[in-house]
């Protein structure tokens, strides 16, 4: 464990730490935007660039400001005071259980059980032929299912149309 | 003794021979950062004069000419004034994002301007595999800057124009993205530096092969402007700062140095954004012709830098304002649809690489007159070309 896979393990848990901690909702949300920024880092420290930068341009980029959008569109950023959750408890455990099923996945994994191994030089190229070649219908289906959120998205966004009202249309300047 | 075209390098190499050999990666990165940190605010202050001059001159009057010859050194003043302002924080605001906002606005452009390859060799970080992606990841953390200003300030009005921002540099950023995708896709790398190695073959005339020069360069180039001209928030799709109408959206509640390190942020953006114009479809460092070879590479870049700059500050001093449902129809009926099928013309150009150039040529041109024509039928329809009748 180097310096600074130290520093950004420590940067990105004290961040993850007080996204879920910090009683203003934004702070919070800002707070997971720097997390998920550390676990870029990490991956861009690990050698593997492209998933690093994808991880930044999709959850620094677009995936905070919807969180963000989300917490001032439902409610304010600030908590009513007192317990939030009725049940935290129930949250720790399953999020015990879950950090439980993964670590053992990982222990067990044969990867890791091989002392060294020499480290893959896995280019953008191949990357992308992986996934327009063996992942098409992976991709393909993926696409699609975006496809329709983003239709179903429009449509709640529309303007509702009141039928007894003229048509809603855009006045010439 | 090296040529002019080499001498950045030269010069970077003989000071990092100065120190020890375990220093010298260390130092050799400090001169590349401390070079860009250094250049492009330099150029921010000559611009801002050089678009204020402008400016002026569309709208038929003097601009600054009081500061050092003819008013060049107007920046000189402006800086210090700034510095010497009162910095207010409201008392509604949270102090900490308030405080870190402008920093998370100015840090990622000018990451974004260190994979710009300025010239020959010379590129502060060439990464070879992800160049590209990197840029827009850079450039996405600006957002988060954006929301962080508007949000702090307590002031709802500051948080309605981050959120239009955010609205606005979200739906551009797509049509970035994909007219920028077409190099990527006839360039086979996201190397910077190896599409302008790919635009460096001759053509007949001794005329480089830019992009631009090509069916779905020539559009891509200029969805590519559009669209950055949104990105980089600059007329006519200023809208988030708009500072005739709603006196500077986000950074409403920033004053003194902190409004012009959102000013310079916005300004680093700008060249960021125009640099990766270049290197996409202007062909980077090339010359025009061969027989220019003998400008230094570097001369060539800034000087492009510079004819867009210009070009930018033309469109803001000739054109009015997008409405904030203009912005969002165009950029989603109109550019997106268009990127799309700009790729697929890229696309089509590749595969007719053994074709006659004339006839690719008007193959791919006439695929996308044809979608532009029908593409933008809705809004011919609904605009109709106004008339105007004066009294007699």
């Amino acid at each position: 464990m180097n310096a600074v896979f130290a520093l950004l393990a420590g940067l990105t848990l004290g961040a993850a730490l007080a996204a879920v901690t910090l009683r203003n909702l934004v702070h919070a949300a800002l707070c997971l935007a720097l997390a998920l920024a550390g676990l870029g880092l990490i991956y861009i420290h690990l050698e593997a660039e492209f998933v690093g930068l994808a991880q930044i341009l999709v959850y620094v980029g677009a995936v905070a400001i919807l969180i963000v959008f989300a917490v001032l569109l439902v409610r304010g950023a600030e908590l009513p005071e007192g317990r939030v959750s009725r049940a935290p408890w129930w949250g720790a455990g399953f999020t015990a259980l879950f950090a439980a099923t993964l670590l053992w996945a990982v222990v067990r994994s044969p990867v890791i059980r091989q002392a060294t191994r020499p480290a893959p030089t896995v280019t953008v190229r191949a990357i992308g032929d992986q996934l327009m070649r063996d992942y098409v219908v992976p991709l393909q289906a993926i696409g699609m299912l975006l496809t329709a959120a983003t239709l179903g998205a429009a449509l709640i966004a529309l303007p509702r149309r009141d039928p007894n009202s003229s048509a809603h249309q855009p006045t010439p300047p | 003794m090296p040529s002019l075209d080499q001498l950045p390098l030269y010069l970077k190499d003989q000071i990092v021979a100065l120190f020890p050999t375990p220093l010298q990666p260390w130092v050799g990165a400090l001169i590349a950062i401390g070079t860009l940190c250094a250049l492009f605010p330099a150029l921010f202050a000559f611009t801002t004069v050089l678009e204020r001059k402008t400016l002026a001159r569309i709208q038929n009057r003097l601009g600054p000419n009081r500061v050092g010859p003819a008013g060049f050194l107007q920046f000189a003043a402006d800086g210090i004034k700034s510095l010497t302002k009162e910095d207010i924080v409201p008392r509604n605001a949270d102090r900490v994002v308030h405080f870190l906002a402008p920093f998370v606005v100015v840090v990622p452009p000018l990451l974004a301007l260190a994979v710009l390859p300025i010239g020959r060799n010379l590129v502060a970080l060439d990464l070879k595999e992800t160049g590209l992606l990197y840029f827009f990841a850079v450039g996405a953390s600006v957002e988060v800057g954006v929301f962080m200003a508007g949000w702090s300030g307590g002031n709802k009005y500051s948080l309605l124009g981050a959120m239009r921002a955010l609205a606005q540099l979200i739906s551009y950023e797509l049509p970035l993205i994909l007219s920028a995708l077409t190099v990527v896709m006839l360039t086979g790398s996201l190397s910077l530096v190896s599409m302008v190695e790919k635009q460096s073959s001759v053509n007949f005339g001794g005329l480089y092969s830019w992009n631009v020069f090509t069916p779905w360069g020539a559009l891509g180039f200029l969805l590519f402007l559009t669209a950055a001209a949104a990105e980089a928030n600059r007329s006519p799709f200023d809208l988030p700062e708009a500072e005739s109408e709603i006196i500077a959206g986000y950074f409403t509640e920033y004053s003194g140095f902190k409004f012009a390190l959102f000013f310079l942020g916005e300004y680093l953006g700008l060249f960021a954004v125009c640099g990766l114009g270049i290197t996409l479809f202007l062909g980077g460092w090339l010359p025009p012709f061969t027989w220019l070879n003998w400008v230094p590479s570097w001369l060539w870049f800034f000087g492009k830098l510079m004819c867009l700059i210009f070009f930018f500050v033309w469109l803001r001093g000739t054109l009015p304002r997008l409405r904030m449902d203009q912005l969002m129809q165009f950029a989603w009926q109109f550019l997106f649809p268009l990127t799309l099928i700009n790729a697929f013309v890229a696309g089509v150009w590749h595969f007719t690489a053994s074709w006659n150039f004339a006839l690719r040529w008007a193959l791919g041109a006439g695929l996308l007159a044809l979608a532009y024509t029908l593409l933008s039928r809705p809004f011919t329809q609904a605009f109709p070309r106004r008339t105007y009748r004066f009294a007699p």
